[in-house]
C-alpha cells in the first residue's frame, strides 16, 4: 500500500503543484477582498484553514449515508454551520478583526474551493485523506493570501502586521504609500504575479492554447473552465 | 445510489437538527463574550469621539475599561424633560435594548432620521478632565442609504464644538459610505458647530468639499458617491440633538451651567 504517500500527496499538492487559486483559479474573490492587511489574511486564512478541513472530514464521514440527490444540500449545510460557528468564534475571541473581515467570514460558504473539495474529494475519500485534503488546500489558499497581503501592506501602507518598514511621508518618512496597492484591482495583479512565477518555475501547469476557432475534442487535452 | 423518498426526508431532518445544535451551543457559550465585546466598543467609541484616544491606538480590555473609568461618567436621561436618572445604574444600562422594549419606549414622533421608537431614558457620557467636565458625548442614530447607523457625537463641555465623531456599527457601501467610519473623514468634523444661535442643530454634511471650520461652521464635507449616507447622517444628527430628543436635555444641561 502507498497510504503515507497518498496522505502527502493530499496534504502537500494543492500547496503549490495543484493550488487552489494559481491552479484551479477558485477562490479569487474573497483574496481581492481580505488581503489589504497581513493580519486580516492570517486570520481569513486561519477562518478558511478551519471550515475546509472540517467539512471535509464531516462529509466524508457521512458520505455513504448521503442520499444522493440531496448531497449538495447536506454539504451546503455542513460547510454554513462551520463558517457560522467560525464567525461566532471570532467575534468573541478577535473581535477587531472580526469587524474588519465582517462579510467576509460569512462568504466562506460561498468560496468556490470549500464546496469544490466536498464534492470532487471528500465524496469519494476517507475521513483522514479528505481532512488531510482539505487542509492543504486551505493552506494553498492562505500561501496565495499571506503573498498578496504581504506586498499589498508593505506597498499600500509601509508596514506588515500592522509594524512600520517603510516610514510614510506623512509620517516624516521617506515613503510615499502606493494608495493603488489597497484597491481590489492590485491583488488581481499579484495573483497574476503569483500565477506567473508558479507557472514559471513548474512549466508543467502551463495551459495548452487554445487557437482561435477551435474547439477542443470532447474528452480531448485542451481545458476549458 | 438511489435511496428511498423517506430516508431522503429522515436524512434531511436529521442534518438539519444537528447542524442547528451545533450552531446554537456555539451561539450560545460564546454570546456573553461577545456581549462585553461589543460594551467594550462601545465605550472605545466614546473614548475615540471625546478625543481622549487616537482612533488607530491599541489598547488591551484592561486599559480601556481602566481609562473609561477613570474619565467617562455614564448619565441616564429622561429624554421628555431633560431630568438626570440619579437612582439607576447607568453603566447597566443598554439604550438599544430600551429603546425595543415597550415598557421603556415610546413610538418616535415622525422624523427624517428613520427614528421608529425613542427609548423613554437615553445615556449620555460626561467626559471628565481632572474634575472640570471636558466633553459631553451623545449618542445618535438615523437610517442612511441600507442600514441604519450607529454613532456618537462629542461636544465641548460649553456645547460650542464638535471634538469628534465616531460610527460603531452601519452596513453602507463598502468603499463609499462606509467611509463614515474612517477616521481621516471624521477628523474632518473637529472644531465645527453644531448649533445655531437659537440653539437649533444645524451643522449638516453637504455635497462636495467643505472649507476649513473658521469659514464654514456649519459645514463638513461628504463623501463623493455617498450623498444619501451623508443626508442620513445630517438627519440623524439634527433629529438626536433636536427638540425630539436630547433637546430638553440639553436646555437643562445650559441652564445648570449658565450657558446662555
Amino acid at each position: 500500500m502507498n497510504g503515507p504517500i497518498r496522505a502527502r500527496d493530499a496534504l502537500l499538492d494543492p500547496i503549490f503543484d495543484n493550488n487552489p487559486i494559481a491552479l484551479q483559479v477558485l477562490g479569487v474573490c474573497s483574496a481581492l477582498a481580505v488581503t489589504t492587511s497581513m493580519s486580516a489574511a492570517l486570520v481569513m486564512s486561519l477562518a478558511v484553514i478551519g471550515v475546509l478541513t472540517g467539512s471535509n472530514a464531516t462529509i466524508s464521514m457521512i458520505r455513504r449515508q448521503v442520499p444522493f440527490r440531496i448531497r449538495i444540500v447536506v454539504q451546503l449545510t455542513v460547510i454554513a454551520s462551520l463558517v457560522i460557528v467560525t464567525d461566532e468564534i471570532l467575534q468573541a475571541f478577535a473581535y477587531e478583526i472580526a469587524q474588519q473581515l465582517s462579510v467576509f467570514i460569512g462568504l466562506i460558504i460561498t468560496n468556490c474551493i470549500v464546496m469544490g473539495r466536498a464534492e470532487s474529494y471528500a465524496m469519494e475519500h476517507g475521513p483522514a485523506l479528505s481532512s488531510l485534503d482539505g487542509l492543504g488546500n486551505a493552506l494553498g489558499y492562505s500561501v496565495v493570501l499571506l503573498f498578496v497581503a504581504f506586498f499589498r501592506e508593505l506597498l499600500g501602507s509601509g508596514t506588515v502586521f500592522g509594524v512600520t518598514i517603510l516610514r510614510p511621508s506623512l509620517d516624516g518618512g521617506w515613503y510615499e504609500p502606493n494608495g493603488f496597492m489597497l484597491l481590489a484591482p492590485a491583488a488581481a495583479l499579484l495573483i497574476g504575479c503569483f500565477i506567473w512565477l508558479l507557472r514559471t518555475l513548474r512549466p508543467e501547469q502551463l495551459e495548452e492554447e487554445l487557437t482561435l476557432g477551435t474547439l477542443p475534442e470532447p474528452g480531448g487535452e485542451g481545458r476549458i473552465r | 445510489m438511489e435511496r428511498s423518498a423517506a430516508y431522503t426526508l429522515r436524512f434531511a431532518g436529521l442534518v438539519g437538527v444537528v447542524a442547528s445544535a451545533v450552531v446554537a451551543t456555539a451561539a450560545v457559550l460564546l454570546a456573553s463574550r461577545q456581549e462585553e465585546n461589543r460594551l467594550l466598543d462601545r465605550r472605545r467609541q466614546v473614548l475615540d469621539a471625546a478625543g481622549l484616544v487616537e482612533p488607530a491606538e491599541r489598547l488591551s480590555r484592561a486599559e480601556l475599561t481602566r481609562l473609561f473609568g477613570d474619565s467617562v461618567r455614564p448619565v441616564l436621561v429622561e429624554l421628555e424633560t431633560g431630568d438626570v436618572v440619579a437612582d439607576a445604574d447607568a453603566a447597566a444600562f443598554d439604550q438599544r435594548r430600551a429603546a425595543q422594549d415597550p415598557e421603556t419606549s415610546r413610538p418616535a414622533p415622525a422624523n427624517a432620521a428613520g427614528v421608529e421608537r425613542l427609548p423613554t431614558r437615553a445615556l449620555v457620557y460626561h467626559v471628565v478632565r481632572g474634575d472640570q467636565l471636558g466633553a459631553l458625548v451623545l449618542p445618535f442614530e438615523g437610517v442612511g442609504l441600507w442600514s441604519t447607523m450607529y454613532g456618537f457625537i462629542a461636544l465641548s463641555a460649553d456645547l460650542s464644538t464638535v471634538l469628534g465623531v465616531t460610527f460603531y456599527e452601519h452596513a453602507e457601501t463598502a468603499g463609499l459610505g462606509a467611509l463614515i467610519s474612517d477616521p481621516d473623514w471624521q477628523a474632518l468634523w473637529e472644531g465645527r458647530r453644531v448649533f445655531g444661535d437659537d440653539w437649533e442643530p444645524r451643522l449638516s454634511v453637504i455635497k462636495g468639499r467643505a472649507p476649513p471650520p473658521e469659514d464654514a461652521p456649519f459645514e463638513v464635507d461628504g463623501l463623493s458617491g455617498a450623498t444619501l449616507t451623508g443626508n442620513g447622517v445630517t438627519r440623524a444628527l439634527h433629529f438626536w440633538l433636536g427638540p425630539e430628543a436630547f433637546g430638553p436635555y440639553l436646555a437643562r444641561y445650559r441652564q445648570d451651567r449658565g450657558i446662555p
